[in-house]
């Protein structure tokens, strides 16, 4: 069973299909989007495959691993496997592209390729997304990371809208690679302070990086954490999203705060947490602020907002910082629910671009005071967009709403303070989605957009399976959480915090998981 | 070696074995050298002797059958130096045979090879250089040689003396025997900046410039030769080595030297700096490869810069290897220096072979990061980065004598003329884009590799302030090649865009090459980085490498 390589198969399949697409002559432009969708379904059938074969039960943390030699001089080696975590990611990522294609299909044909090289892009982006987070050796993960840069650089630059693509996809571009570089300073320290990339070498008690002294453990967790905010993004990092996402089309937008970002708070997680435990916890307060700064500025610049593309950028930023106050919570049910938001968040936010994109496409344009009484028009368009604007600002029965009420707990467990002012956010999210939805939605219908048609089946297709994940998790959670639960608790002991005692009302006591380990 | 002897005081030289017998000399292992040697004397003759319609056939076969040859013996002896042996020194110890110097030396004779191909590229009987360079530019002489098609074929012996200049810059073993590579390397170089066929002032400017300033360097660069030979008592870089060991010659047992010591490795380090174009002696740089025929520019910005690398990296490991802490802060001010200004310099360029040669000197700075580290690591780290970098800017050259303004035109180098290459000629543009993205270190390119290796490097000596300052200022370079990429493919094509010529057989097989190496390198680097590099435990013999076998005292 575990002799077939998944994840090798998972990562070279669309990357192949990719390099097979761009290949295709410049006419052919039918073909590629049909070959995409095909290799798309298929990735997707192979890590849903892997997935139903991936056990919560045993041991073994890290599943369908796979280690060879890569750079023997350097100590790097081309290392794969997940646990629960990245599994859910791998499982969201393969889930979203397909209907990003399916979306898409039609986006370009004004291009000059009509598209065919988009479509490649796409299936060179979910080979790495893939990879990203599948792989276990951290020089593996860098060239991941940073290769990820370069197709959605052309995405945007190249197939993105309006006059300020360029600007947008050099400002994503050069804060990425910044980060970057600052993570490559902190990875090779990785490799001189701890000897190998392999992860699960590195980690753990035992651990190569166990006998590291504070001072430079904590300059090595500050390189991987700027990267990684940058990439969540994370205030005061954050300027290039909306930049980036009002530039792109939406599809490109859905996989750029889908899951791209996740791969900032993934790593954090991952990385940051596992490696650097005590630097970690030394940087937990900092980190905790940051994160309710970006929830409430996220979301007050979202109401801000007069274009639909921006305001989803800016409530990412918002929902972005409950995802990392969820992982700094350090409790096992503020990380559960950080990892679930980072799936949840994924679809919601997905549905959402890509509702506003099928807008788009029909009006050409993504200002929020050029609709008005959308709904008279297009009720499905409207009433899915309604659906997937009430699970972004989590309403209950919705899938987000299980993830942030788990971060919200375990934030509260860790310390109230944090939590009440976390929902302030919850609060501004309701104003700023349903004041879009309001203001674009409804009313009269004008009679410029009397020919706005509804959905069509291709469209359907497209953000129905959302929806349904959407509804489906938001009632019965508990398969991803069965997944994602035991590597919680494995990231928890690894760092050795243990959750506080349910004690009420005495913040001192709740903390007792920091005072403890300062000793 | 004689009439350098003979002005030796006789103190030092008590015991001359030299008149004694004739020294041993293994020609074998000097094959390389000597089938380049013989085929640019060759070609010297041809150019006597052979008439002018078939000389530059003849010409160009010898000398691609001659760097390939003294390739093919390069890599032989590599295979014969026994696994675990650095290596060994020969012609009076003023050679070395080591590891390094061939695999320096094979890196080289690759790259001259694929510069020699754009150097030969003919488009309707035009190439790169002037149809007469000893005619006034715009004289109606210089139009009759041009109707009548004339060409400098000298070009070809030249190149293959700057090569045989450049391979024994890296194999020195003396001071003296490396002067003479510098200036056999040097002298061709000059002499070839100022053949462009077109803007031939600038070119000529750009060849007196260099010249001027090269000859200044190579001015403080013997002077710091007296001054070590006054500390040391030998040009021998094991007898060097070993009077700071002892601290100094016999002459200064109260080691009262160390000044002149101290200047001379300034010196001399003014000299080789000069050469890879580290900041602050830079300032050549963007004129000559701005003014110097394209192929010319590719072949200095690959080959030279590699040869500069290998003396650099013998003088200040083998040599001044034992007085590491005195010239360390050194190269950590030039390498920061180099790093940061060029950086910010670059930014500002609008020229493209003006950016290429400013982001070169931005490249010298990183390996000299690797430099720093005076460590086994770091010296491999840097001969990896010379050999990744040497592909990637001679296709980025190759790619440069490709775009012209127009048809029949000059070639296209203000950047603003690039607009819209993407979209115009895909092929061309996804290469430069390749070249450019190795440039700025992204993973899967040979690029990345190389920073990699040399960051590694200085980080596990300590280097780490040094790492950092080297992300930074690689982020800000970064900018400028991003830049490059959004203006090909993100932009319009201009009304008065750049006419791409159809790339002939010998400039597309130098792209090729340098987009197979680029990928290759970046991806599958370890039959490179295991093999050709000296692994780190037999690199702890060092010292072998300079001693000086045939000298004894």
């Amino acid at each position: 069973m575990t002799d077939i390589p998944w994840l090798t198969l998972a990562i070279a399949l669309p990357a192949l299909g990719g390099l097979g697409v761009a290949l295709l002559p410049r006419e052919r432009a039918e073909t590629a989007k049909r070959v995409t969708l095909g290799v798309t379904l298929v990735t997707l059938a192979l890590v849903a495959a892997m997935a139903s074969m991936f056990t919560t039960s045993g041991t073994e943390r890290l599943q369908f691993t796979e280690v060879y030699p890569w750079i023997p001089r350097f100590g790097v080696s081309y290392a794969v496997g997940v646990d629960g975590i990245a599994l859910v990611l791998i499982l969201m990522s393969a889930v979203l592209v397909p209907l990003v294609v399916l979306a898409a299909w039609k986006e370009n044909d004004d291009a000059d390729d009509q598209g065919k090289g988009y479509f490649a892009l796409i299936l060179i982006l979910e080979a790495m997304m893939i990879g990203v987070f599948a792989a276990t050796d951290i020089f593996l993960f860098y060239v991941f990371f940073e290769a990820m840069l370069i197709p959605v650089y052309f995405m945007i630059g190249r197939y993105g809208r309006g006059p300020d693509r360029r600007r947008a996809a050099i400002k994503f571009l050069l804060y990425s690679l910044l980060g970057g570089l600052l993570m490559l300073v902190a990875v090779i320290g990785v490799y001189v302070y701890g000897g190998t990339f392999l992860w699960s070498d590195l980690v753990g008690a035992e651990g190569a990086l166990a006998g590291l002294d504070t001072q430079p453990a904590r300059w090595l967790f500050l390189g991987f954490f700027i990267a990684f905010a940058i990439k969540a993004p994370m205030w005061p990092v954050h300027t290039w999203l909306p930049t980036a996402a009002g530039s792109s089309r939406p599809g490109t937008a859905v996989l750029l705060v889908g899951v791209l970002d996740k791969v900032g708070t993934y790593g954090m997680l991952r990385y940051c947490l596992e490696m650097f435990p005590e630097a970690a916890k030394w940087f937990v307060w900092p980190v905790v602020v940051l994160s309710l700064v970006s929830i409430i500025y996220g979301a007050i610049l979202a109401i801000g907002q007069s274009d639909m593309l921006r305001l989803i950028a800016y409530t990412s930023v918002s929902h972005f910082g409950f995802i990392t106050l969820g992982i700094f919570a350090m409790t096992s049910q503020g990380q559960s629910g950080a990892a679930l938001y980072m799936v949840n968040h994924g679809f919601a936010t997905g549905a959402l671009f890509l509702i506003v994109g099928f807008l788009i496409t029909r009006q050409g344009s993504s200002a929020i005071a050029d609709y008005q009484g959308v709904q008279k028009a297009a009720p499905v368009l409207a009433g899915s967009f309604l659906v997937v604007g009430l699970a972004s600002l989590a309403l209950p029965g919705l899938s987000p709403f299980v993830s942030e009420f788990l971060v919200f707990i375990g934030t509260f467990s860790f310390h109230p303070v944090p939590a009440i002012i976390a929902t302030v956010g919850v609060v501004l999210a309701a104003l700023y989605i349903l004041w879009m939805y309001q203001r674009t939605m409804t009313g009269p219908l004008p009679e410029r957009l009397a020919q706005l048609g509804d959905l069509s089946r291709r469209e359907v297709w497209a953000v129905a399976p959302l929806l349904a994940l959407i509804v489906l998790f938001g009632v019965y959670p508990q398969p991803l959480l069965d997944v994602i639960n035991p590597a919680v608790q494995e990231t928890m002991q690894q760092i050795d915090v243990t959750d506080p005692a349910p004690v009420i009302g005495d913040a001192d006591l709740t903390a007792d998981g920091q005072e403890g380990e300062s000793e | 070696m004689i009439t350098e002897t003979s002005s030796v005081p006789a103190a030092v030289l008590s015991a001359p074995t030299i008149t004694e017998q004739a020294p041993h000399i293994d020609y074998w292992l000097l094959s390389p050298l000597l089938v380049v040697f013989g085929a640019a004397v060759l070609g010297v003759l041809f150019e006597a002797l052979v008439p002018q319609a078939r000389r530059r056939a003849l010409q160009l076969g010898l000398a691609l059958a001659a760097t390939a040859a003294a390739f093919v013996l390069t890599v032989l002896q590599g295979g014969s130096i026994p696994a675990g042996e650095a290596g060994t020194t020969l012609a009076l110890g003023s050679v070395a045979v080591d590891r390094v110097a061939l695999f320096l030396q094979g890196t080289i004779l690759v790259l001259a090879f694929i510069s020699l191909l754009l150097i030969a590229e003919n488009r309707r009987g035009e190439s790169a250089f002037a149809a007469q360079a000893a005619t006034v530019p715009g004289s109606e002489e210089e139009r009759s040689h041009i109707l009548a098609g004339s060409q400098h074929t000298e070009v070809y012996p030249l190149v293959l003396f700057a090569v045989l200049g450049m391979q024994l810059f890296t194999a020195a073993n003396d001071f003296l025997t490396m002067f003479i590579a510098l200036e056999v390397m040097s002298l061709p170089l000059y002499l070839l900046c100022g053949l462009a066929r077109r803007r031939r002032l600038f070119s000529q400017e750009a060849a007196v410039k260099y010249f001027l300033l090269g000859a200044f360097s190579s001015a403080f660069f013997l002077f710091g030769i007296a001054l070590v030979y006054g500390y040391a008592g030998s040009v021998n870089f094991a007898r060097v080595s070993e009077a700071i060991d002892a601290g100094g010659a016999s002459l200064f047992e109260d080691g009262s030297g160390e000044p002149l010591l101290l200047i001379g490795i300034a010196l001399i380090g003014v000299g080789l700096l000069f050469k890879v174009g580290a900041v602050p002696f830079h300032n050549w740089k963007p004129d000559v490869y701005q003014g110097a025929p394209t192929p010319i520019t590719a072949l200095m910005a690959s080959c030279t810069l590699v040869a500069a690398f290998g003396a650099l990296l013998r003088v200040f490991y083998t040599a001044f290897g034992a007085s590491v802490d005195q010239w360390r802060p050194m190269l950590w001010t030039v390498a920061i220096l180099t790093m940061v200004l060029a950086a910010v310099v670059a930014v500002t360029q609008r020229d493209i072979k003006r950016l290429l040669a400013y982001s070169s000197v931005v490249h010298a700075g990183f390996m000299l990061t690797a430099v720093v580290a005076a460590s086994p690591e770091g010296l491999a780290g840097a001969m990896f980065y010379l050999a990744a970098y040497g592909f990637t800017t001679i296709g980025a050259f190759a790619i440069v004598t490709l775009v012209r303004t127009h048809e029949n035109g000059p070639e296209a180098g203000e950047l603003a003329q690039w607009a819209g290459l993407g979209r115009t000629s895909p092929l061309l543009a996804g290469s430069l884009a390749l070249f450019l993205l190795a440039f700025a270190g992204i993973p899967l390119t040979s690029g990345f590799i190389g920073k990699f290796a040399v960051f590694e490097a200085a980080m596990a000596a300590g280097a780490t302030p040094l790492v950092v300052v080297g992300v930074l200022s690689s982020a800000v370079t970064a900018f400028f090649y991003v830049r490059i990429i959004v203006l090909m493919f993100f932009s319009e094509p201009a009304e008065t865009g750049p006419t791409v010529i159809r790339a002939g057989g010998l400039t597309g097989s130098a792209i090729a090459v340098g987009v197979a190496a680029t990928f290759l390198l970046g991806v599958f680097p370890s039959p490179v980085l295991d093999n050709l590099v000296p692994q780190p435990s037999e690199e702890a013999a060092e010292p072998a490498v300079a001693t000086a076998d045939g000298f004894t005292r």
